[in-house]
């Protein structure tokens, strides 16, 4: 007589099938769990993040939207899920990272120069390629401080775009921004977001911006990601279409006003839930 | 009702106080320059009276001028140049061995943190024995001889080194690793980009505790192991037959050894990690 004694007390859960995005999706991500501190960050998140877009992130405080792209960016480990660049892993993917505390990412060991060379460096490219990339970096940035200097010798501003310039170097297909303007004054703030917007005109990268600033969410964004309290979802995906460049002009036409109105109603009925 | 408050017309402009007054930049007064030779100007006077009023006996503490003008002779030429340059020669043997090994070992084992914890206690430990109890241990491993006190005063000063490289990395901005990592450095390359510099400026504040350790080690060993030359050697001798101009003579040029060497590092350190505290 055979029976089985102790026997499972679950039964095994099937691997939920994967399902591909919409066309023009880039970034695919699936049944993405992360656990803080023994509590739900993330469970089972599901989203699609669009090809040639930018995506900016906004959400109540604590709902992880650092935490998010730096689980897609490899920085943070997750507990399981998939996240897929156009059905690559991250490894065979090109990024770019621009953290909020340029400070601390740049190496001041290395001359501003070097700094933003230094990824196309670590691909073992040439001198020439290098040298030919960075004259290309320094006239779409019409960089006008001396990139002989040392990161510390620099304004906020200057290394915020020096570090601007290195995630862009080896031309990345998916460019990260995690609050990249908030340690900035307001000059700097304006002038980096239109070099950002000219950048993201002439090479179409796709890009994931963190910001805490609605306006400055909501003026970049081609899709702006509204994030839940913890355990995080999605809230809801607006887009946003206006014509680029946008400007100043853009702040007060009524698409831009009835988004980020949109927006605020939905970020605070997310933080009153 | 009333759109717009109507604003009081400004009798003039205001201009602040000082518009017209010649710009210059605020300098510090000359005078200013001379506060850090008051306190060694003040010691020397109170120095004097103690000795000329009898105070303290001569027999213990020679007049300043005395002390110093036999520190003068003997660095010029006197015996008590040779006796420096020993000293000196020991001290910077020991330190060399304690960087040279310390601190690729303590890089190292800063960048493997379970390998750090598993020897952290030995470490501690070792930090925390003052390094002058050990003499006796290592009077018995090599005996009284020139190289008991450079080994003696390297193995003190490695620990320091060990530990301050050590902790370098371990406490390396993980930010900066983090954008290495980013950029799709490997492992090796963020050790060598990110982590050994990042550990430098931490070394050198342990380069420097260490060459300052290795100098009293060397000076202490010179008093008891035996010796029959060196800094240690001659201010113990001098106060066996009560020569006490030779005695603060040789005090003195110990102590502006230690603060020459101090000096040194802070330069060498400004020098190379340019970017320290910026």
């Amino acid at each position: 007589m055979s029976a089985v004694l102790n026997g499972p007390v679950f039964a095994d859960v099937p691997k939920p099938v994967f399902s591909p995005g919409p066309a023009g999706t880039h970034i695919t991500i699936r049944g993405l769990t992360k656990y803080f501190a023994g509590w739900p960050l993330y469970e089972n998140f599901d989203l699609d993040i669009p090809k040639h877009k930018i995506v900016s992130v906004f959400g109540p405080n604590g709902c992880g939207k650092s935490t998010l792209i730096n689980m897609i960016a490899g920085l943070v480990p997750i507990d399981s899920g998939e996240i897929l660049f156009d059905g690559k892993g991250l490894k065979d993917t090109k990024i770019g990272y621009v953290f909020q505390n340029y400070r601390e990412a740049m190496f001041p060991w290395m001359r501003t120069i070097d700094n933003i060379a230094y990824p196309l460096k670590l691909e073992g490219k040439s001198k020439a390629e290098v040298d030919r990339r960075m004259a290309e970096l320094v006239a779409s940035f019409d960089v006008k401080f001396d990139l002989n200097r040392y990161p510390y010798e620099l304004s906020g501003g200057q290394q915020q775009t020096a570090s601007i310039m290195r995630a862009l170097a080896n031309g990345p297909e998916v460019l990260f921004l995690d609050e990249p303007f908030s340690a900035l004054d307001f000059e700097m703030t304006l002038f980096i977001r239109e070099k950002l917007q000219e950048v993201f005109v002439q090479t179409g990268t796709t890009m994931l911006l963190v910001s805490h600033d609605l306006e400055e969410a909501v003026y970049l964004a081609d899709q702006v990601l509204l994030l839940t309290k913890r355990p995080t979802k999605v809230a809801e995906i607006l887009p946003y279409g206006d014509a680029r460049p946008r400007t100043v002009d853009t702040l007060s036409t009524p698409s831009f006003v009835a988004t980020k109105k949109l927006s605020l109603e939905i970020f605070q009925r997310e933080v009153r839930r | 009702m009333e759109a717009t408050p109507s604003i009081p017309a400004a009798p003039k402009p205001w201009t602040p106080p000082a518009a017209n007054a010649p710009v210059a930049a605020p300098r510090a007064p000359a005078w200013e320059k001379f506060l850090p030779f008051i306190g060694p100007i003040v010691l020397f006077i109170l120095w004097d009276l103690a000795v000329r009023t009898g105070f303290i006996k001569a027999l213990l503490l020679p007049p300043p001028l005395d002390a110093i003008g036999a520190l003068v002779k003997g660095l010029f030429g006197g015996p008590l140049l040779k006796d420096f340059l020993v000293t000196v020669w020991r001290t910077v043997q020991a330190f060399l061995i304690a960087a040279a090994v310390g601190m690729p070992l303590g890089v190292l084992l800063g960048s493997n943190e379970k390998a750090y914890r598993s020897v952290e206690f030995l470490i501690d430990f070792f930090r925390s024995t003052p390094s002058s109890a050990l003499i006796p241990l290592f009077l018995m491993i090599f005996g009284v001889s020139d190289i008991n006190k450079v080994a003696i005063a390297a193995f003190g000063a490695f620990l320091i080194v060990v530990f301050n490289s050590a902790y370098g990395v371990i406490n390396a901005r993980k930010q900066r690793v983090m954008a290495a990592k980013v950029m799709g450095a490997s492992r090796w390359q963020i050790f060598r980009d990110v982590l050994v510099w990042e550990s430098l400026q931490p070394s050198f504040v342990g380069l420097r505790s260490a060459v300052s350790m290795a100098l009293v080690i060397v000076i202490v060993a010179e008093m008891f192991i035996g010796a029959d030359s060196g800094l240690g050697n001659r201010i113990i001798n001098s106060q066996q037959v009560m020569n006490v101009r030779d005695m603060y003579a040789s005090i003195l040029a110990a102590g502006a050894l230690g603060y020459a060497l101090n000096i040194l590092f802070l330069l060498l350190e400004r020098k190379i990690v340019h970017w320290s505290g910026r």
